[in-house]
């Protein structure tokens, strides 16, 4: 066991690690995190997926001592200051973009890298980008339509199609 | 105008915000004070026999609290089969034990033999390594057919084979059809594989067992959707605890599918294991373990012929079907090859014969059960597909070929040769709804595009029917169901107004707690954030049924609509004696009780303040309080139905398929929400998609799982689908519950697979290829263009 210190979601922590413990684990486990989803043990599902200095990483496959010194930003900060959803958040919701809810926090997080990368991305590129997010409820068309619509283009209304 | 609240208000969903912030709490996120964590030793090899297993040095490695075997559960039943189906000789189906831990066999890579529980997970592990089991290969039964050749090798000993059961649908057609078959004008045979799938809800399985001494009792979280039934299959059947005494929890739930319905060994085993350490046991699956561990969908391997008249009008239809039942029989596995598939063979047509047999058959995998639509994919896939194939064959388009044999709207109810009775539908209503929407009238125009690109592209439809809205109870029972299939909801209004509805369904994905708030928000005429929904947990809700078969609205909306019916009777009885009126001239509406005829009003909030205040109220004639229950069994199943079309690109040089574009034309009768309705069926069409061109579960010879992770399973993902375009206007209404309703969770994964294929043979009309089994790989479809398939 070593400790490790991290920021996460602006806040300072440090907790015991293993040198085999995932950052996910240390997410879940250790600081009571249990925003990000472990749906795979093969690095696929995305459902892990967080910010680690800026850049969207899947937590299942870091380890938590390798994160030492980082700035993680997980799905428990994503939204405004007040408390409100924040954009991508809120587009999810008036778009129908979560069914279970259970891959939604790396959606949201996938959305949010993709959005700092590529402020306008068109449908391809939106679903190229998701490549790593594996949803089983929703088909994806409403993600895609979340994340238009959370990037300023203009989106039909839920069920007006 | 699209409503803003109540009933056909696309109603934003409530518990997104939870969800979207990282608040959800799903079983996984629970841990209980105390808690230690089991590691269950799974069998790699698909069939052996255990000589011995030595736990002694694993029990003594750091952190170990126990290492348990089937030893450890001598006193405790098996994991129970909820349905028994009755051959066609009038005999019950064999029924093997299915222990908790493997006795004496092991009969699929991933049949648990032990189970390590430590202080970590990590430990647990760790110490199952040093487990010494003796297992003796034995030769595996995997293919079905050879399964139940003479002389096969037998998955249990003490069964006289590895059938199931043999089952004839309707056994007194037999004949008949035969006889027509052979005297037809035309007879269209195809042979085809239903691919076995996985489900793959992304929340994995978890059970964390708890035991409290104090009370005696036991408490289980577990990601089911249906918590009552697991609390009656486990406590009544494996582990002899009393229901009063067993507390089952499922909370925010990660996607079901049909695989969380049923009871797992791992609940039965946390909630044992937690009274005999006197700790917490929790239990996580990796995904690795679900796939071996899950129970898995579909599985069949069919032929059909369909018989006609020279104007290819349906005569008869026989089907020979073998079903893979798995290593042991998951709850409700022998209900879906036969009575939610042989009943639905019909399907839209007027097809006077019909003769359904299945086979069901024992081999050494894992357990094969309902996975979205169960059963109904399966009968859709057949049908849809010979029916194009018949088209084809009879040189009749195939859009007209299923007109001239619809039933028409004017032929409802409709009582099927297969022993339903369809109560509405207009099949030629969707059928027009979906040729509009899916531009059909352009496709040529877009072929001659695609060609001038080398591609070749293809146009499919498929039209589906579905029973829903699972199901009255006394019919089920008459079919060998062990339960009985209601639904249950109180409904709790509080003293200063606001609601609790208490209901047996379970959502995991569906939104329950927006939907079923808008039917009682709307009844009552107040804002839908008064009424809260409480599902999920089997101390705080009636006993109830649970979620699948797309029978939440239908079944436990239904429920949810009799108990506020009561609600409102008595209300309006307080509200006459407040208003010193006669009950009779008492009107309801948005939320005020008025006197007809008069200015006297009172409020929905003085009402239920008076009904726990009663200070001025007619303790003579009523209680105190304003709490109802109903219990609603339906009267029949629902039939949604609708018109799917697909249209692909194939590229010879490799056989890729692409979805260019998919339309749904559904029928679901009344709405409660369209926006929760059209991401049902996306997330449906692309769990079809995923059949017909990615998904597929494979054993090799030895009865090794090739797929067994997301490197080799291939699930959709977003650049796997198109953009849908759905539409749910052709709305016949459910004559037999009170919201008109028919349910709409698994249409899209029913009707979709056959359109995706019919599309690709379109696409290959030209190359002689007449049916290409699912997945549709590039592979496969480029060896079936070189004839090579
Ligand atoms: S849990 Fe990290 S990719 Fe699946
Ligand atoms: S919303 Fe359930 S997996 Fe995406």
């Amino acid at each position: 066991m070593t400790k490790v210190s991290m920021t996460v979601n602006g806040k300072a922590v440090s907790g015991e690690a293993e040198g085999r413990t995932l950052l996910v684990e240390f997410l879940r486990e250790g600081q009571g995190l249990t925003g990000t989803h472990v749906g795979c043990d093969t690095s696929q599902c995305g459902a892990c997926t967080v910010h680690v200095n800026g850049e969207a990483v899947k937590s299942c496959t870091m380890f938590a001592a390798d994160a030492e010194g980082a700035e993680v930003t997980t799905i428990e900060g994503m939204a405004n200051a007040d408390g409100s959803l924040g954009t991508i958040q809120q587009a999810f919701q008036d778009y129908h973009g979560l069914q279970c809810g259970f891959c939604t926090p790396g959606m949201v997080m996938i959305a949010a890298d993709l959005l700092k990368n590529n402020p306008n991305p068109t449908e391809h590129e939106i679903r190229d980008y998701l490549e790593g997010n594996i949803c089983r409820c929703t088909g994806y068309h409403n993600i895609v339509k979340a994340i238009q619509a959370a990037a300023g283009q203009s989106v039909p209304a839920v069920a007006a199609e | 105008m699209p409503k803003d609240s109540g009933i056909g208000a696309s109603s934003k969903r409530r518990e997104d915000v939870r969800f979207l912030t990282g608040n959800g709490k799903y079983t996984d996120d629970i841990n209980v004070a105390g808690q230690s964590y089991a590691h269950f030793v799974r069998s790699d090899v698909a069939h052996g026999r255990i000589n011995s297993i030595d736990v002694s040095a694993a029990e003594a490695a750091p952190g170990v609290l126990k290492v348990f075997t089937a030893a450890d559960f001598a006193e405790v039943g098996g994991v129970p089969c909820g349905w028994c189906v009755t051959d066609r000789h009038g005999n019950p189906m064999q029924e093997p034990k299915h222990p908790v831990l493997a006795e004496g066999k092991v009969r699929h890579v991933g049949d648990p033999y032990a189970v390590v529980v430590a202080e970590s997970l990590s430990a647990a592990r760790d110490a199952a390594e040093l487990i010494e089991a003796d297992i003796e290969e034995l030769e595996a039964v995997i293919d079905m057919k050879a399964a139940v050749a003479d002389g096969a090798t037998k998955v249990h000993d003490d069964l006289t084979s590895n059938l199931c059961y043999d089952w004839g649908f309707v056994e007194e057609n037999r004949e008949a059809v035969d006889e027509a078959i052979k005297g037809a004008h035309h007879v269209t045979t195809l042979e085809l594989t239903n691919n076995r799938l996985v489900a793959n809800p992304m929340e994995p399985r978890v059970a964390v067992g708890e035991y409290d001494p104090w009370k005696d009792e036991h408490t289980l979280y577990t990601t089911s959707q249906n918590p009552h039934v697991i609390r009656l299959l486990m406590g009544a059947f494996v582990l002899g605890i009393p229901e009063h005494k067993l507390r089952v929890i499922a909370p925010d739930v990660g996607g079901g599918f049909g695989t969380k319905i049923f009871h797992y060994a791992e609940e039965a085993f946390c909630t044992f294991a937690a009274k005999a350490l006197k700790r917490p046991v929790k239990w996580t699956s990796s995904r690795s373990e679900a796939f071996i561990s899950d129970a898995h969908g579909r599985d069949h391997v069919t032929k059909i012929e369909l018989a006609m008249d020279e104007e290819g009008k349906f005569l008869a239809l026989r089907t020979d079907t073998y079903a893979n039942m798995g290593a042991y029989l998951s709850t409700f596995a022998p209900s879906v090859p036969t009575w939610l598939h042989g009943t639905l063979m019909a399907g839209n047509y007027i097809t006077p014969l019909i003769y359904v047999n299945v086979k069901a058959v024992f081999t050494n995998t894992v357990p094969v059960d309902a996975y979205r639509g169960a059963g109904r994919p399966e009968a859709t896939f057949q049908l849809e597909r010979v029916v194009d194939k018949a088209a084809r064959e009879m040189g009749i388009d195939p859009v007209e070929l299923r007109r001239r044999n619809f039933i028409d709207k004017s032929q409802f109810p409709y009582a099927t040769p297969v022993a339903v009775e369809y109560d509405t539908g207009d099949y030629h209503a969707t059928m027009d709804k979906l040729l509009e929407i899916s531009d059909r009238d352009g496709f040529e125009a877009r072929k001659a595009e695609s060609a001038a690109r080398g591609k070749l592209r293809g146009f499919g439809v498929a039209h589906y029917i579905e029973a829903c809205g699972i199901a009255p109870s006394n019919l089920v029972g008459q079919l060998g169901a062990r339960a009985g299939l209601y639904e249950s909801a109180t409904v709790r209004v509080n003293a200063t107004g606001s609601i609790s509805v208490m209901t047996g369904s379970h959502s995991h994905g569906q939104g329950h707690e927006t939907s079923f708030a808008q039917v009682v928000a709307d009844m009552l005429g107040i804002d839908e954030a008064q009424v809260d929904i409480v599902h999920g947990d089997t101390a705080r809700t009636p006993m109830g049924m649970g979620t699948y078969g797309s029978r939440s609205i239908a079944v436990g909306g239904s429920a949810m609509v009799r108990a506020t019916e009561k609600i409102i009777a008595k209300a309006k009885k307080v509200a006459s004696h407040l208003m010193e009126a006669s009950e009779s001239d008492v009107e309801f509406a948005n939320g005020q009780f008025t006197v007809a005829g008069t200015d006297k009003s009172v409020a929905w909030g003085d009402v239920c303040l008076a009904a726990y205040v009663p200070h001025n109220y007619p303790l003579e004639d009523i209680e105190p309080g304003l709490e109802e229950t109903a219990f609603y069994d339906p009267a029949n199943f629902t039939y949604p139905s609708g018109g799917y079309a697909c249209e692909v690109e194939v590229d010879p040089e490799t056989g890729q398929v692409e979805v260019l574009a998919f339309s749904a034309a559904d029928d679901f009768g009344n709405v409660i929400n369209p926006m929760i309705v059209e991401g049902q069926v996306h997330g449906g069409v692309a769990q079809g998609i995923g059949q017909a061109l990615l998904e597929n579960c494979v054993y090799d010879e030895n009865g090794q799982l090739l797929t067994g992770s997301y490197m080799d399973y291939a699930m959709p993902r977003a650049y796997d689908v198109p953009m849908f375009t759905v539409d749910h206007s052709c709305q016949t209404p459910c004559t037999h519950n009170p919201l008109g309703v028919k349910g709409c969770g698994e249409a899209g994964a029913i009707g979709s697979p056959p359109a995706i294929v019919n599309a690709v043979i379109d696409a290959l009309s030209g190359h002689g290829v007449e049916h290409i089994d699912m997945p549709l790989s590039p592979q496969r479809v480029w060896a079936a263009m070189h004839g090579k398939g």
